[in-house]
């Protein structure tokens, strides 16, 4: 992985210097709250409603043991021994003291990990797919483009006051695992011709107003990438709305301009910003991040004490079957730790979860972690022999919960239980509906299944592109669940539909339960997964089960 | 919606520790709701927000927020006020842990059995 240079470690050094004497010049008074904010907000410091939360960066979810043990650190130190991890690849602590955070800040750059640009109308932390460089249907790991992107948008001068946020993803697969289309600017990795190159798709957000984003470019040579992007940022940043916030993310400026007009300006500055990058040191620099990303040695490995295993533990059979995921050598596997055990907050891991998981990664997984935009953790090459031993080292700590892709393996964002945002907490929905599930030994049966959860209309947690997607309201000073149904963050992505009316707090497991039901009464086959099921029914079934009084009686 | 007329606190959150707190009588800050100055008219009300905005070198994002009084106190009239005082529904974190938030019979009693426990550091 990237590992910082000189130039790196100073640029972190100065920016916490500075950070420290703007927190004592806050806490002495010399500094206003209005004048604060925007500083604490650059350094992803936030306040919400029970405590300050820092929000640190894990650029394109990679991490190694060294830094997840500095996340249990920090944890312990200062915090309440535990970290939530988010949609956008980063982790959250809740609890820390204003006073306290320059030294965190300090203590996260001997690991090599900073909060710069995790909130702020700036360029946010770049995002990737958790498989990069082990899953079998790569063309390329995206992670070095993705360390190029974060060079390049950190601390840019234009960029700091953009109208408004601005997140950017990259996949290197036909299978997106990155959600590319729900981003401000995404990109996809494509080859032409033996080429390597991106289709870029922009104008993507969830949010008050959803749109799947649109093809801006069908192929970009990576040599041209960062002009390309300065392009659209700073077309963006002369054009986006200023004067309404809900109108000022690109998704709108795209939408009312249209996208040719876009298209239009942003290769007319493109023209003009190309010869202002020299190529040949962004190729140069690319190259040295690259050698940084060589793939670990995989040994050819036997996978007998997989399969013996496999045959007589029939839970170990149960995580095999929900929790791994096909590697480019076929020796190996990609292995989800699901922190979404039943019951618990999806996405939170405590300080010695944490350690284990880099002890488990020193020994079995040639020091790689990944983070998922899903909330969860992954090792990305493990050695199929190594499987039973892994898998027990995890039970240990609570880590080997089999349900990736299950009803239980649930996104929520931290809700009003957290954020000041919110209009409705979602942590708890999730909670319970797992642990309905999971009391019903309906899970497996169900099958793949995403349930995203976001307690407002923000959309931190992917509600519209959840197969079930539920979003928390208040209606009157009550909490209020609205349901929508059919979305899908992948390569397809599309926005689900709303149900109708939405759902008291109690009532809002039941009204699951009542989908779930009339989906594995239509089913054609167990083989037809639920978002297969409401493309063929469309909503009229769920809809029925959900509003009919015989619907509501049978629940 | 009717717009029914409350009395109010002056609520914010502490500038170091960042918890909830709010305006006494004494004009400085308590973690306690049932400790908070509690204004009835809307000319007071506005003045007592103008005072604990004032005060920034103690708090951060003052505003005033409506309670109903009970014989226990003045009670949140909304479930994210009552949310502020009692701390998050996941873990016994914030307030409810450090032993100063009241548990009334009003609380909604709907925080999930399977919570995990993680100790409060
Ligand atoms: S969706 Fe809303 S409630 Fe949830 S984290 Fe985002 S802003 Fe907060």
């Amino acid at each position: 992985m990237y590992v910082y240079d000189d130039f790196d470690t100073e640029f972190l050094a100065e920016r916490n210097r500075q950070f420290r004497a703007q927190v004592e010049r806050r806490i002495n008074g010399s500094l206003t709250e209005d004048e604060f904010k925007p500083l604490r907000l650059m350094n992803g410091l936030y306040l919400q409603l029970h405590a300050y939360m820092l929000r640190v960066a894990i650029p394109y979810g990679t991490l190694n043991p060294h830094q997840m043990r500095k996340l249990a650190e920090v944890a312990d130190r200062w915090d309440k021994g535990y970290g939530h991890f988010t949609t956008r690849q980063n982790i959250q602590f809740n609890w820390p003291k204003l006073a306290d955070v320059p030294d965190i800040m300090d203590s996260l750059a001997e690991a090599g990990i900073h909060a710069i640009q995790t909130s702020g109308n700036t360029i946010r932390n770049v995002t990737s797919d958790h498989f990069a460089a082990a899953a079998a249907d790569e063309i390329a790991d995206p992670r070095p483009v993705a360390e190029l992107i974060r060079q390049w948008s950190t601390d840019h001068p234009e960029f700091q006051f953009l109208p408004r946020k601005f997140k950017v993803a990259v996949t290197g697969s036909e299978i997106d695992r990155a959600v590319t289309k729900a981003h401000d600017i995404g990109l996809r990795m494509v080859r032409r011709d033996g080429e390597a190159g991106f289709e870029v798709i922009v104008g993507g957000g969830l949010g008050r107003t959803p749109m799947i984003g649109k093809v801006l470019r069908e192929f970009l040579p990576v040599a041209d990438l960062l002009p390309y992007l300065e392009a659209i940022v700073s077309t963006y940043n002369l054009l986006g709305r200023r004067d309404n916030k809900f109108k000022a993310r690109i998704k709108i400026t795209v939408h009312e301009n249209g996208i040719e007009r876009i298209r239009e300006l942003v290769e007319a500055r493109f023209i003009d910003n190309r010869p202002k990058f020299d190529a040949e040191a962004t190729e140069a620099q690319l190259a040295r991040i690259e050698a940084m990303f060589q793939a670990p040695d995989l040994p050819a490995a036997c996978d007998l004490p997989y399969q013996a295993a496999y045959a007589a533990d029939p839970a170990f059979r149960a995580w095999a079957d929900t929790n791994l995921h096909p590697h480019r050598n076929p020796d190996y596997a990609i292995v989800t730790i699901s922190l979404k055990a039943h019951g618990a907050t999806p996405g939170d891991a405590t300080s010695d979860q944490m350690r284990l998981i880099a002890d488990l990664a020193e020994a079995y997984g040639h020091s790689e972690i990944r983070i998922s935009h899903e909330q969860n953790v992954i090792l990305p090459h493990i050695a199929r022999a190594d499987l039973p031993a892994l898998y027990k080292a995890l039970r240990v700590q609570g880590l080997a919960v089999a349900n990736v892709g299950l009803i239980s393996d649930i996104i929520a964002c931290p809700g009003m239980d957290y954020c000041a945002l919110a209009t409705a907490r979602s942590i708890p929905v999730a909670q319970e509906i797992a642990t309905h599930f999971d009391a019903l030994k309906l899970e497996h049966d169900i099958g793949p299944l995403k349930i995203k959860i976001s307690g407002c209309i923000n959309a931190c947690g992917h509600h519209h592109v959840g197969h079930i997607g539920i979003l928390g309201l208040d209606r009157a000073g009550v909490e209020n669940y609205q349901i929508t149904l059919g979305g899908d963050g992948s390569e397809d992505a599309v926005l689900g539909t709303r149900t109708g009316p939405g759902f008291a707090y109690d009532q809002i497991v039941p009204a699951i339960e009542r989908i779930i039901r009339a989906y594995l009464a239509q089913r054609l086959s167990p083989a037809e997964t639920f978002l297969a099921a409401y493309k063929r029914l469309g909503l009229a079934p769920f809809k029925a089960a959900l509003y009919d009084q015989e619907g509501a009686d049978a629940a | 919606m009717s717009r029914e007329s409350f009395p109010q606190i002056v609520t914010a959150n502490a500038l170091i520790e960042g918890d909830v707190v709010y305006l006494t009588e004494a004009h400085g800050w308590t973690r306690e709701l049932s400790e908070a100055l509690v204004l009835t008219n809307p000319t007071d009300a506005e003045l007592a927000l103008a005072e604990g905005d004032a005060q920034v070198a103690q708090v951060v994002g003052c505003y005033l927020a409506n309670v109903r009084l009970t014989a226990s106190g003045p009670q949140p009239v909304h479930f994210r006020e009552d949310f502020r005082r009692r701390g998050p529904s996941n873990y016994a974190h914030g307030k409810q842990a450090e032993g100063s938030a009241h548990t009334p019979a009003d609380t909604p009693a709907d925080t999930p059995t399977a919570a995990k426990a993680i100790s409060a550091a």
